[in-house]
């Protein structure tokens, strides 16, 4: 199966906590025709995220899909709590980076071309 | 009450002390906000803040925001509100900026009747609740221990928009609450005048971002929304931004868990029937939002001291090095561990491996150079000194596997090399906490400034 990276067709791809407990991904495409193939796709299963970020399913909160934006939005559990000593990262503003390289069905990007 | 049309608030900036284009506000007094608000706190840089008693905006750039924020204020006759003063709205944040307003209104001889709402709770008062089993945990925080509690350097609950309503009632032109729910300080005044809670907390939400939620976004600009019976209008002050339905919309997932559902004290935020209308001008129309209540409760946020930490900076290039370095830094870790018997922990980030993410890291493979920050954390601040400085000499001439580079392991990146950091805290209590009142829990007092 041919796939493009999750990079290529989304307009934003971002993290940052949700509370000092919580870690939040979002994902926003730039056109409603992808965001619903991709939404109803159901690419972002929890499954898919605990396996990209190598943690149990149920670290993974909740998946949201949110219309108005044309957003997906990612809960999970942060493995360290924010500012806590071996933390890494107190706004968990750098925790996107493997949704960059998510393979998606190239599919589901059919005619879009590059997402900007 | 309900009698007015509609409400204009101002909000010039993301956070108090970030800043703003004075033309940008000038363009906002221009067209007669009735109130000007701004949210001064957060959680996001840590626990430190709250625990140390410290803001994380600095004192002269908080000076100059409330400075044009407080003169605006006089010269229109309008109130002005400043919600989780200092960042973290313990006792000495709300104190440090009172100090600052008390301050402006010598220098510009400004005349009015201030509120001062601390957020504080007593450590007893959340021991009887948990006792009575009246706190439960935020998601993913542990439940609550009474040693989280007693052992909190400072403990503050996020205080609703009741106690700034009785300020406000009081007589307030300036309110400074201690920490309170973010989108409280924009809201009250609205729903003192008999406007719909959800519309008036919804506007709150966006306009404690300020123009965050606008596009191109920027926490250091200043956004006017003019709530009427059925909606609110948002839009930018300056003309290189604009609100679109997409910026508004994607705003309530930012820095949110769930973007259909955002809850605060005495009730949930609903989206589901949020919709967002674009008008002439880069203004967004935003109606259908609903507050549903729930039982009252106040979220709490305490820190407490874990102890001192020492920082050493360093740089490895040689690929002998970086091909073992994970094992060549835990037996220095054992070797220093072993040799002073010291309990303090010993640390490594190996920036180029895994610095940023840590354990969620997919990356195997080190870059041809790692950046290592070596940190050591002990009760006293010596000890941690002296357990990094051992750390950082040991690693130095530490002779691993296959060492041809006999003269040192480390690029150090400064003279000193070693950094003594103060005082580390962590978050021990964010947790919810019913009460019967509202106001129960924030006392407002009361000042006549320059009178």
């Amino acid at each position: 199966m041919s796939t493009v990276r999750l990079r290529e067709v989304a307009q934003v791809i971002r993290s940052k906590n949700a509370g000092p407990y919580e870690l939040t991904l979002d994902v926003m495409f730039p056109t409603e025709q992808l965001y619903a193939r991709i939404r109803d796709a159901g690419v972002f299963s929890a499954r898919a995220m605990a396996a990209l970020y190598r943690v149990p399913e149920a670290s993974i909160l909740k998946v949201v899909h949110y219309d108005p934006a044309r957003a997906v939005k990612v809960t999970m559990v942060r493995p360290l709590v924010s500012g806590a000593v071996g933390e890494t990262d107190v706004y968990g503003a750098q925790q996107h980076a493997p949704l960059l390289d998510l393979e998606i069905p190239a599919a589901l990007v059919a005619g879009e071309g590059r997402g900007r | 009450m309900g009698e007015r049309a509609a409400m204009k608030v101002l909000s010039p900036t993301a956070i108090l002390g970030y800043g703003f284009p004075a033309a940008s506000f000038e363009r906002g007094l221009s067209l007669r906000p009735d109130v000007i608000a701004v949210d001064a706190g957060s959680t996001d840089p840590g626990p430190h803040y709250l625990g140390a008693g410290k803001s994380f905006t600095s004192r002269k750039a908080v000076k100059r925001d409330l400075a044009h924020m407080l003169r605006a204020g006089r010269a229109l006759g309008i109130p002005v509100l400043v919600g989780s003063a200092g960042g973290a709205g313990a006792a000495p944040h709300l104190a440090w900026s009172e100090e600052i307003v008390l301050e402006i209104a010598r220098e510009e001889g400004l005349r009015f009747r201030m509120a001062v709402i601390p957020a504080d709770v007593p450590a007893a008062r959340v021991v009887e609740g948990l006792r009575r089993g009246r706190v439960t945990p935020m998601a993913c925080a542990p439940p609550l221990t009474e040693a989280d509690v007693t052992g909190s350097a400072h403990l503050v609950a996020q205080m609703g928009h009741e106690p700034i309503l009785e300020a406000l009632a009081g007589g307030a032109e300036v309110v400074l609450c201690g920490r309170a729910y973010d989108p409280a300080p924009f809201a009250a005044p609205a729903l003192r005048a008999g406007f719909d809670p959800g519309l008036a907390l919804h506007m709150g939400k966006i306009l404690e971002c300020a123009a965050i939620a606008a596009t191109p976004g920027s926490g250091s600009d200043c956004v006017l929304a003019t709530l009427r019976e059925d909606c609110f209008e948002l839009q930018a002050l300056s003309d290189v931004r604009r609100f679109t339905a997409l910026s508004a919309a994607a705003h309530s997932l930012y820095e949110k868990s769930d973007p259909y559902e955002l809850p605060g004290p005495g009730g949930t935020l609903d989206l589901r029937a949020t919709r967002y209308q674009e008008l002439p001008g880069g203004r967004v129309r935003v109606s259908g939002t609903r507050l549903a209540p729930t039982p009252y409760a106040v979220k709490l946020e305490g820190a407490r001291r874990i102890g001192c930490r020492a920082i050493s900076i360093a740089g490895v290039r040689d690929p002998i090095l970086i091909g073992q370095v994970e094992q060549v830094l835990e037996t220095v870790r054992a070797q220093v561990v072993e040799s002073t018997g010291t309990s303090a922990r010993v640390l490594f980030h190996v920036y180029g491996k895994n610095g940023v993410m840590g354990p969620l890291e997919p990356r195997q493979e080190p870059a041809h150079e790692l950046g290592i920050v070596i940190e050591a954390v002990h009760p006293e601040q010596a000890e941690a000194d002296t357990v990094c400085s051992l750390v950082r000499s040991t690693l130095l001439h530490f002779g691993y596997p296959g060492r041809i580079s006999t003269a040192g392991n480390l690029a150090l990146l400064y003279s000193p090399s070693d950094i003594s950091c103060g005082e580390v805290y962590e978050f021990s209590v964010y947790h919810l906490l019913r009460v019967d009142d509202p106001v129960e829990l924030f006392p407002v007092r009361y000042l006549e400034v320059g009178r």
